[in-house]
């Protein structure tokens, strides 16, 4: 009798195995064809001279990896990644917050700023991208023209090395910070109403209440937005791809940028290869110290 | 009492401030839009000779009808095609695997669910020359065809994320006295799990819909010619037939964000929720 029971038991966890199995296939399917085996593809193609079409593939081993460790371009790619990274966190995280404070406290009477400043968020980066390109084009663009009205010329802020990245960080801010500050309208009513009530009855100004416990109570959102921009900067492409192409010079190119040109414009595909790997690790490594160093604040 | 009047003068200022505040911003975040509309009505030479900021002579539909003739709606399809398709299969497949790892009791439902999520932070970029080449040497490469599997693929670690939790908190009771009328695992999923998982999906629709809607990279690599390019590629084949109109581009960067307002305009906050869908892990 006991032996039956176990034996049904045994079917039972079996048989659940075989749709768990049956449910998970395509999915597994999937990410191994698209996402694992090209990560594992990736890596062995680093290994080769290659200009990834023809039969000439040349076995060079860690050629192309010590060649990337002394390859400037990169890492000052890497580094522009990093400016993009930390000006995104301390533009679009406290003007977002600013806004959906402005919302939270102003209430339904806002909503037309709310709706409008949202608008961004609507557009592809690619529209974006070309819509920036025209608008700050030297010749008839909207910056020009407006510093015209204060006597200024005309004015290429994407053409001029000094001022192109930080003019793409500006647009980039233009176009994410109404994602921040619809984060934290949802982060603000998850405050529960009674801790504002019980804060006006115990004679909190509003400014008193937004400093001293709104953003105590909003510091683990911030800390999730900021580890959100922070994955996104790393990985930027199409914005910058559309409106400089990494230029001029190398002052706006970004590893992803960097990438592909090496891959489908010079078809260096195996240096191309080499560079989404080192992408593909920095980022990572990135990734992880910023959650543990953030992490572990939360605890102490 | 004076102390309440102080009060009172500051929030006043306070709120004076931030007025001035909100409305600036408001002006930066519509501006580009109100340059792009006023331009797109006018003639290719008229912006250049008049400023940017005059209204146009007359409303001007001619780039309109040019821009809707010359291909646009061929673009529009594709990615109509390609956002149907990989939208459908990526909720099935993806409400598939969330079902045994949310519902279900066995050992490797926690490590299988931690890989997909880790997939989350991985940059396309190290998936395109592989992809690229996968879709040369199966022919798939420059048709809309050889976009489903990559908008899929990608898309799943953030779907199984939301919909494994949202099907976690669906009751027990449901499926145990669902099981006791003898209900099996795999009719439980169509009957029950997938129409009370209704609403996570409607939210990954939107989230994914979107952006798949207006991916690049892939789009960028995987298709050449123009008949074979989604919308936001359209921009760029436009450009290099009309490098000089900017009028021209204007009225194409029109076009592609029109679809949005409008679904913006009918589902504002529903879309708002779903856009944001990606940020609401804690």
């Amino acid at each position: 009798m006991k032996e039956k029971s176990i034996s049904l038991l045994a079917l039972r966890q079996r048989n659940t195995r075989r749709v768990a199995a049956l449910f998970l296939a395509p999915v597994a399917i999937l990410l191994t064809v698209f996402v694992f085996y090209p990560i594992v593809d990736t890596f062995i193609t680093s290994g080769y001279q290659w200009n990834g079409i023809s039969a000439d593939k040349k076995f060079i081993g860690f050629g192309n990896w010590s060649k990337l460790i002394a390859d400037k371009s990169f890492w000052i790619a890497f580094k522009n990644n990093l400016i993009i990274m930390v000006l995104s966190i301390c533009i679009q995280i406290p003007i977002g917050l600013a806004l959906a404070t402005f919302l939270d406290f102003g209430g339904k009477k806002l909503t037309i700023f709310k709706v409008l400043w949202f608008i961004p968020l609507l557009m592809s980066s690619v529209a974006i991208g070309f819509l920036f390109t025209y608008a700050l084009a030297t010749n008839g663009g909207l910056v020009s023209t407006i510093a015209g009205w204060f006597g200024g010329g005309n004015i290429d802020l994407l053409g001029n090395p000094k001022t192109a990245l930080l003019t793409v960080i500006l647009v980039i801010c233009w176009q994410f910070t109404p994602f921040y500050m619809v984060y934290f309208m949802a982060a603000f009513t998850n405050i529960p109403f009674d801790v504002f009530e019980a804060a006006r009855i115990d004679g909190a100004t509003r400014g008193q209440y937004f400093w001293r416990i709104a953003l105590p109570l909003l510091v683990p959102s911030m800390k999730s937005a900021a580890i959100l921009s922070m994955v996104g900067s790393l990985k930027y492409f199409d914005l910058i791809y559309v409106m400089t192409g990494g230029g001029p010079g190398t002052s706006t190119e970004l590893m992803a940028t960097y990438m592909y040109k090496q891959s489908f414009k010079t078809f260096n595909m195996g240096y191309g290869s080499t560079v989404a790997g080192g992408m593909f690790l920095l980022i990572t490594m990135v990734s992880l110290i910023t959650m543990k160093l953030l992490n572990g604040k939360k605890e102490a | 009492m004076d102390n309440y009047k102080k009060n009172k003068r500051k929030s006043i200022v306070a709120w004076i401030i931030a007025f001035i505040f909100a409305i600036f911003w408001m002006i930066v975040s519509i501006m580009p839009f109100i340059f792009m509309v006023l331009n797109s009505f006018k003639e290719k030479f008229e912006m250049l000779v008049k400023g940017v900021f005059q209204l146009p002579d007359a409303l001007n539909w001619t780039n309109y009808t040019e821009v809707l003739t010359g291909g646009f709606t061929t673009y529009f399809m594709n990615s109509v095609i390609v956002l149907a398709i990989s939208l459908i299969l990526l909720l099935f497949f993806a409400s598939c695997a969330s079902y045994p790892l949310a519902r279900f009791n066995f050992k490797l439902a926690q490590p299988i669910y931690a890989l997909i999520v880790a997939c989350m932070s991985i940059p396309v970029h190290i998936t395109l020359i592989p992809v690229f080449r996968m879709a040369k040497s199966t022919g798939l490469y420059d048709s809309i065809w050889a976009l489903i599997g990559p908008y899929i693929a990608f898309a799943i670690p953030i779907s199984v994320f939301i919909l494994t939790s949202f099907m976690k908190e669906i009751p027990r009771e449901i499926e145990e006295s669902a099981e006791i009328d003898g209900c099996g695992k795999i009719q439980m999923f169509f009957s029950m799990i997938m129409p009370l998982a209704k609403p996570g999906l409607a939210t990954l629709a939107i989230y994914n819909g979107v952006n798949m809607w207006n991916e690049f990279s892939f789009a960028y690599t995987l298709t050449q010619s123009s008949a074979n390019r989604t919308l936001p590629l359209a921009i760029w084949e436009f450009q290099g037939q009309y490098s000089m109109n900017t009028p021209m581009i204007m009225a194409v960067l029109t076009l592609t964000l029109l679809p949005m307002i409008i679904l913006f305009i009918i589902f504002q906050d529903k879309l708002v929720k779903g856009m944001t869908a990606g940020a609401v892990k804690g």
